[in-house]
């Protein structure tokens, strides 16, 4: 197989001239780095994303009232609580929030304050570092007992621990902490972290003294944990309720929305896979830039080299055997070139793993590393054909500059 | 003009040469480099071709080592017609027929003397055992066979034309064209140089050395002049110069005694 000698000829020249042949590579190392670190963030962010919307549940759906003033009330709550109506919708809990000041002698936090029911917890898969939620009778009662969020108790209490059963005074009025949640990591502003959730008749009552609506308590949200194999009925059971119950006419507008988590989860996909492919793109024109950098070296080594050209030829290589040559020896630069730059991002990505508390992983994916290959083999090839062409054209006369 | 090599005692010719012109266009004028050139040179000859710059010396070089075509004229390497040739075909020619020795040895850089001679064979398909078996055979034919595994930076001038013999030789050509084998050696060098090509003419090889320098030509058997793009005289070489001592040489030697580029 003569093709395959030429690879013996191009790695001995790449290992005769290793500087240039380096200096060649390197376009295309930064290339196929880039795009492969880029699209491992994407790819990473996506997971992340992803992760924390699935650990919030894919059988989830919230309601919250749209337009100026909550429409949706208790009432409508134990309405969809109604199994025999509602079959698939598993657990309905109401929600009221308002914001709060927390206080513990002089620490002081501005919270989320959440009014729940105890089934909150399993539904929204909330689970105490120390200490529990708060039970039924607790609710029924409207005992003044509040669970805190991890950075809640933590910004309360030097220690997040030392809150349970201490008391704290949410808006004056004094509170048991009977609870602290774990930490669920899901960062920013309205995860559980930042929350304190206490029983919803207080919250309602005592605590922001919730406006009514026709004789009923208003609410702010709904979680509902529905049939995860029915998310459309279920999506469907609730509309047509709240619907009737707020007595909309047929062209009446929603006055609240459905929002369900399997559909969030498929938005962040469309804008995580719209963020990877932008990120490869931008990847894709260093490796483009790398390949005219290949195409550029190979010149000038074109030029360099007329005489080792010139006496290939009066030895008898053909023009072919020339163009073979030099067209393999940049398809075998641009091919290692690619898989130092693989070497390059996953050790990229390792670095990034290490990080402490870093939010997310640098995702490699198999196609991805196939891809970078090909298209720096590829680009190598291309690149490498004008300048395979100049040196076939070259003289032997001129190239050897006999007398 | 009479033609010397007629009357070489019935060799079989490995050039025949007739009526052979070339002409460039440079610019707008054109250049007769070769206004009509008849050689024969047989098997076995010593021939060296010599003249001024200018005189076509080396667009005749060229046309023998099936480097450039002619203009008119027939070219016969052993008895196959050249003149109209694909370029393939020629470089297989070359590859088959002609052994060149440049100047400049012209050797890859960074490249071992083994794999230097190899090239030929690579190109004419030889198999890789093969090729390396044969390479070291053509190095130790000019007493490099303990540098094997040199690189050209790694001998001296002399050792680095050698290898250039070798890779010359290793594919058996019917003829060894050299250009200027010594002009970048010192006098030292240069007559070992002679004294390896006197080997090879003894052991029965066509060498053709196309040269300026007047030493040189007269190691050969036969001068052939070039003035204007004609040969201007073909004859035997009456006293053949031997071994001279290096004091005696003429001083053009010393003018080409360059390191390589």
């Amino acid at each position: 197989m003569k093709v395959l000698r030429y690879f013996v000829v191009a790695l001995d020249s790449i290992r005769a001239n290793k500087l240039r042949s380096s200096l060649t590579m390197l376009g295309i190392i930064i290339g196929v780095a880039a795009v492969l670190t880029t699209m491992g963030i994407g790819s990473g962010a996506a997971a992340s994303i992803t992760q924390q919307i699935e650990s919030q549940g894919t059988n989830l759906l919230s309601v919250s009232p749209t337009g100026g003033g909550s429409t949706l009330t208790m009432g409508d709550a134990e309405a969809l609580s109604d199994r025999s109506l509602h079959p698939a919708l598993l657990t309905v809990v109401p929600e009221y929030t308002a914001s709060a000041t927390l206080t513990n002698g002089s620490s002081e936090s501005q919270t989320q304050v959440v009014g729940v029911l105890p089934a909150y917890a399993p539904v929204r898969n909330l689970e105490a570092a120390a200490g529990r939620f708060f039970s039924e009778e607790e609710a029924e009662a409207n005992q003044r007992v509040v669970v805190l969020g991890d950075t809640v108790a933590a910004d309360l209490f030097a220690v997040a621990a030392e809150a349970l059963n201490q008391q704290v005074r949410i808006n004056g009025e004094p509170f048991q902490v009977i609870g602290v949640l774990k930490k669920s990591g899901s960062a920013g502003f309205g995860g559980p972290d930042s929350r304190a959730y206490v029983p919803i008749g207080v919250a309602q009552g005592r605590l922001f003294n919730a406006p009514r609506y026709r004789g009923d308590y208003t609410i702010t949200a709904m979680s509902i944990q529905a049939d995860g194999t029915r998310m459309e009925e279920a999506e469907r059971q609730t509309e047509l309720t709240l619907r009737l119950r707020h007595r909309l006419g047929p062209n009446d507008d929603n006055d609240f929305s459905i929002f369900n988590q399997a559909s969030l989860l498929e938005l962040a996909g469309e804008v995580t896979a719209t963020l990877t492919v932008f990120l490869g793109s931008i990847g894709a024109i260093s490796l483009l830039v790398g390949g005219i950098g290949i195409m550029n070296i190979m010149l000038v080594s074109v030029t360099e080299r007329t005489r080792e050209i010139g006496l290939r030829k009066a030895v008898g290589a053909h023009d072919s055997d020339i163009l073979l040559q030099f067209l393999i020896e940049s398809l075998v630069l641009a091919t290692i070139g690619g898989l130092i730059g693989m070497g390059i991002s996953f050790g990229l990505a390792f670095a990034v793993g290490r990080i402490p508390n870093f939010t997310f992983a640098v995702i490699i994916e198999p196609q991805a590393l196939l891809l970078a290959l090909g298209v720096s083999s590829a680009s190598g090839f291309i690149f490498g054909i004008y300048p395979a062409m100049r040196a076939t054209r070259l003289d032997p006369i001129e190239a050897l500059r006999f007398e | 003009m009479s033609d010397y090599s007629s009357e070489n005692g019935g060799a079989a010719p490995v050039i025949e040469i007739r009526d052979l012109t070339k002409t460039y266009l440079m610019g707008q004028t054109e250049v007769h480099a070769l206004r009509g050139v008849s050689l024969t040179i047989c098997e076995g000859e010593y021939v060296a071709i010599v003249g001024a710059s200018g005189s076509g010396k080396s667009t005749l070089m060229n046309m023998i080592g099936l480097l450039d075509r002619s203009t008119s004229g027939s070219y016969r390497i052993r008895g196959e017609e050249v003149s109209r040739l694909s370029r393939n075909r020629m470089a297989d020619l070359r590859n088959r027929e002609i052994g060149f020795v440049f100047q400049s040895f012209n050797l890859l850089a960074r490249t071992s003397a083994r794999r230097q001679v190899q090239l030929p064979l690579f190109y004419a398909g030889v198999s890789e055992r093969q090729s390396a078996r044969r390479a070291v055979e053509a190095l130790q034919r000019v007493g490099l066979g303990d540098r094997v595994d040199h690189r050209p930076d790694e001998l001296s001038g002399g050792q680095q034309q050698r290898v250039a013999i070798a890779r010359a030789l290793v594919n058996n050509p019917s003829l060894l064209l050299a250009d200027e084998p010594t002009g970048a050696l010192d006098s030292k060098t240069g007559e070992e140089l002679l004294a390896l090509f006197d080997d090879l003419h003894r052991q029965g090889m066509t060498l053709v050395v196309v040269t300026h320098d007047d030493h040189v030509a007269h190691r050969a058997e036969r001068i052939v002049t070039l003035r204007d793009g004609v040969i201007l005289s073909d004859e035997p070489v009456r006293e053949r110069a031997s071994s001279t001592p290096i004091a005696n040489r003429t001083n053009a030697l010393a003018a080409g005694d360059g390191q390589p580029a």
